[in-house]
């Protein structure tokens, strides 16, 4: 009976093709776009960059569906060992500053920002973690002791993130990829809808205290939220990103300017093949590409929610949800910041936005849900 | 083992709802983003667009064609010839090689200049302005990717030296700097168009984008009342008495007496408004400072002040006549001279004229009589007709700068200032000044306003503004003015303005002959004011010969020219009808 099961599980048959495709079709797409939004002002330089993460990462996508999900179990405390040990390195001469941010790790053959590690480290971590406490007994994750395991570690690798390397937005995603996990995993949901008020309560009160409070002192980031409630008042600094990425999505239209025609990239939106990316989409494909490019994101997280609640094991479901989670926030974070709906945070959109490190991550983890996908009932 | 296997099961299909309310809940916030990138891309559409568009648009200024001076025989004074201004857009040219050999080659500029110019790292340089043009054309014809001829106009005066300090002449901005050209700035000056081209964000402009034009609106036409042929004939004889005498300048002035419109004003020498700023003969050898050009471009008729000597004793005469103080057949006895308060004043005739009636004294121009008569007048009295007869003021003329009379206070008036004052010394006005006072005296009391201006005419929308002036009437009575135009008319036919007489026509006039400041240095400004018909006076012509060489009575050198200029233009205004 075992051995049945497991003869299924290898079967390759049963992985899934289309969330294969919508992301094979998004690295392309992504690769398009970044040519088209940076070949203006440094020709194929990014292309060819990005082209090598992504050859790279196609490298590491086809490792980990081969790869048997289940013996990442093994590597649950060296992920968060070599994360925390990662990040500490930052703070050593081997870190280094790019675009004015202290995010690298330079190790000569290769450099990569130890933040993306770390969100993968810690989807292994709690998926592990979780099912091993499942299986100690009866509601051992909602002992204190439980939570503590659970919720200390990604909270430390958010600290450091945000410590070592300001890097709120990672904080973010690592914290919000805990918590989603931490929610599947267990039964209660009063906990959650109460967190989730408060934070939210918590930002409506940052707002109104920030809108009501002209000037005076304000730091670094209320200085932020203040230029995202009226960016054309801070046009020259702090808003003048968001405002040159408004200005190209609204001179988008319906229809768009056509692939390669945008002006906005013509030097006037800062570095638009990385964070702001998706407002050169809008502007050059229109109300249309911009829609088509959230529904392919749509599918990508429906397709992770299907094989989550397919597969055979804890383990497995809980390292789907995790990267799950990953997309979902990164995507509507990013979207919601290029929109000015939220303040300006510098997130990248998944598979589309320049970056080597997060395009290599990010194809591993489709490759982990891929490989879950294989075994899937 | 079992409770936590079913545990396990239960945590699992609980899972599996979480999982999807994960899900749901990222579906549900990224369709929200979908209808926020909506109302992004189609309500604020238009604003954001619009606002990328100005920042991506740079504009470059299409100048207007100025308006036209036309003088009252249909005649243009100031035009504009097109000219253009070729450039090149580095980023655009394909061919450098080429482009650089044919500029050269049309241009006539040095190969290493304009490749310089070609290769420089900037969106747009000029290689040259203020190319003629069929050169322009020349070069557009060619089609040379990468290179501009943006057309231009530069103001153009057909006949150079011609009224130059009256008309003015523009700068490089197409500005009027002097003379009408700054009077009428905001008739003349059209509305620059906009050309605007789609740049990136250094400013360089993007090839094959399309450009958006707002065309220019052209400025309108001055007409004036200047007469072509009168002013050419004005200057002639300016010129002749300019060198016969080796004078330092010569000034004529040709009023309409009634209406105030001058018909010519010339102010010798002149210089070439093509050329503005290349310094003329009388500067020779001289560096062209701002100095200099601001006295090579000064109009001596109203820009600078004199002693306006016995001319002056029109006003006198007037003055007392009005005031009754005294009457044509007032008997006066000149011995030479006469003393007042211990101070001698001497006559112009060391030998006196004996004795005189007024008129006699007018014909004479008799310094004692007048010193008597103004005296007669009174200080008060004397300085309310000076004040009455407009000339505290400036005659407000639609020309730039005119200079104000300089004058005593009244505080500071004696017996001795007010015996020069009446003779036309002590003080000084503009010959405009006298010209309009005197033209008020004798048109039967309406102070009028000299001017050139008539009308601003659109091409498009017709005439703009007909300009209308101020005139203060009544500054004397009809029986006054009766009676000046009788003696003014007597010292032409048999005084000493004999030489202003033109056979066939009735003519008044006064000469003067004024030592200027300081005194005592043989120089002389002759001057002859001379007016007809004496009866019904309707022009006015004041010829002035500053510093001339050898002969320097009014009577000998002024007056001529006014003859002869009268002996031109009387029959040719008969001729056209001129009221």
């Amino acid at each position: 009976m075992a051995k049945k099961q497991v003869q299924i599980r290898h079967s390759r048959h049963n992985m899934d093709y289309v969330l294969l495709t919508v992301v094979l079709f998004l690295v392309v797409f992504g690769l398009l776009m970044i040519y088209s939004t940076s070949s203006y002002e440094s020709g194929d330089y990014y292309l060819k960059k990005q082209l090598q993460s992504t050859i790279i990462g196609v490298v590491g996508l086809v490792i980990m569906i081969k790869f048997p999900y289940k013996h990442l179990q093994k590597f649950d405390f060296l992920a968060i060992f070599v994360s925390i040990v990662l990040l500490l390195l930052v703070m050593t001469p081997l870190g280094v500053e790019r675009n004015h941010a202290r995010r690298w790790l330079d190790f000569k053959i290769i450099s990569f920002q130890p933040a993306e590690v770390a969100k993968i480290g810690v989807i292994i971590y709690l998926a592990s973690i979780i099912e091993k406490l499942e299986a100690v007994g009866k509601n051992a994750i909602r002992t204190p002791k439980g939570l503590s395991i659970i919720m200390i570690p990604p909270t430390i690798i958010a600290a450091l993130i945000y410590g070592i390397t300001k890097n709120l937005s990672s904080a973010i995603i690592v914290m919000g990829i805990a918590v989603a996990m931490l929610f599947v995993a267990v039964p209660d949901y009063k906990w959650f809808v109460g967190i989730g008020a408060t934070v939210v309560a918590a930002a409506a009160a940052i707002v109104l205290y920030v809108a009501n409070s002209d000037g005076g002192e304000s730091g670094f980031r209320l200085a932020r939220v203040r230029a995202w409630l009226d960016p054309e008042s801070y046009s020259t600094d702090k808003a003048f990103q968001t405002l040159q990425a408004l200005y190209a999505i609204g001179s988008g239209g319906i229809w768009g300017k056509g692939l390669g025609q945008s002006m906005q990239k013509r030097g006037f939106l800062p570095e638009a093949q990385n964070d702001m990316i998706f407002s050169i989409i809008c502007e050059e494909l229109g109300l249309f590409g911009a829609m088509a490019v959230i529904l392919l994101f749509i599918i990508l997280i429906w397709s992770c929610m299907v094989v989550a609640n397919k597969a055979v094991d804890r383990f497995g479901s809980l390292l789907v949800v995790g990267v799950m989670a990953h997309y979902a926030i990164q995507v509507i974070l990013n979207i919601a910041v290029v929109t000015n709906t939220i303040p300006n945070t510098g997130i990248t959109l998944p598979f589309i936005s320049y970056g080597g490190t997060a395009t290599l991550f990010l194809l591993a983890e489709i490759g982990i849900v891929l490989n879950v996908s294989k075994s899937c009932k | 083992m079992t409770t936590v296997n079913s545990t396990a099961r239960r945590n699992m299909t609980l899972q599996k709802r979480k999982t999807f309310i994960i899900c749901m809940l990222s579906v549900i916030v990224l369709l929200a983003l979908c209808v926020r990138v909506g109302y992004l891309m189609i309500v604020c559409s238009e604003r954001y667009s619009e606002q990328a568009q100005q920042l991506h648009e740079r504009e470059r200024d299409i100048k207007a064609a100025r308006g036209r001076i036309i003088d009252s025989t249909g005649t243009v004074l100031a035009d504009n010839r097109t000219v253009c201004t070729i450039s090149v857009i580095r980023s655009q040219i394909e061919d450098p090689e080429g482009v650089i050999e044919a500029l050269s080659s049309e241009l006539g500029l040095s190969r290493e200049y304009v490749k310089k110019q070609v290769e420089k790292r900037s969106s747009r340089e000029r290689i040259k302005s203020n190319v003629d043009k069929e050169t322009g054309d020349k070069i557009r014809n060619l089609d040379l990717a990468g290179v501009k001829v943006d057309e231009d106009y530069k103001r153009y005066y057909p006949y150079g030296e011609l009224a130059s300090k009256v008309l003015g002449f523009t700068g490089g901005d197409n500005q009027g700097i002097i003379g009408l050209e700054v009077s009428y700035e905001e008739y003349l000056t059209g509305t620059k168009g906009k050309i605007l081209t789609l740049t990136d964000a250094k400013g360089i402009e993007l090839d094959g984008m399309g450009e958006r034009r707002r065309e220019p609106i052209a400025g309108s036409d001055l007409h004036i009342s200047m007469d072509i042929n009168i002013q050419k004939y004005a200057t002639q004889l300016a010129r002749q008495a300019y060198e016969t005498k080796q004078a330092k300048s010569v000034s004529i002035i040709v009023m309409n007496v009634n209406n105030g419109e001058i018909l010519a004003m010339t102010n010798v020498p002149e210089f070439d408004l093509n050329e503005p700023f290349t310094l003329t003969a009388q500067f020779a050898g001289q560096e062209a400072t701002q100095d200099l050009l601001n006295q090579m471009w000064r109009n001596g008729c109203i820009n600078d002040t004199y002693e306006p000597g016995s001319t002056f004793k029109i006003i006198t005469a007037a003055a007392g006549l009005e005031s009754g103080a005294v009457r044509l057949n007032d008997n006066f006895s000149c011995p030479g001279f006469i003393v007042v308060d211990d101070r001698r004043i001497r006559c112009h005739k060391i030998a006196g004229h004996g004795a005189e009636d007024f008129t006699h004294a007018v014909m004479n121009s008799c310094n004692p009589v007048f010193i008597t008569v103004g005296l007669r007048i009174g200080v008060d009295r004397y300085y309310d007709y000076f004040t009455k007869f407009g000339l505290r003021q400036k005659t407000g003329i639609d020309l730039p700068g005119e200079a104000s009379t300089i004058m005593h206070q009244p505080d500071k008036i004696g017996e001795v200032e007010l015996a020069t004052i009446s003779f036309g010394q002590s003080f000084q006005i503009t010959p405009l000044r006298l010209m309009s006072t005197v033209a008020g005296l004798i048109n039967g009391g309406n102070l009028v306003t000299p001017h050139f201006g008539v009308m601003a005419v659109n091409e498009e929308k017709g005439i703009i503004e007909e300009f209308t002036y101020p005139v203060t009437d009544g500054i004397v009575s009809s029986d006054t003015t009766d009676k000046l135009r009788y003696v003014l008319e007597q010292v032409v036919e048999n005084g000493g303005g004999k030489n202003g007489y033109v056979e066939g026509f009735r003519v008044g006039g006064k000469t003067a002959t004024s030592q200027t400041l300081p005194r005592g240095t043989g120089r002389y400004i002759a001057s002859f004011l001379g007016f007809a018909p004496a009866n019904d006076p309707q022009i006015m012509a004041l010829a002035i010969i500053d510093t001339p060489q050898g002969t320097y009575y009014g009577g000998q050198i002024a007056a001529p020219v006014v003859r002869q200029l009268f002996e031109n233009i009387l029959p040719y205004l008969e001729e056209i009808g001129y009221q």
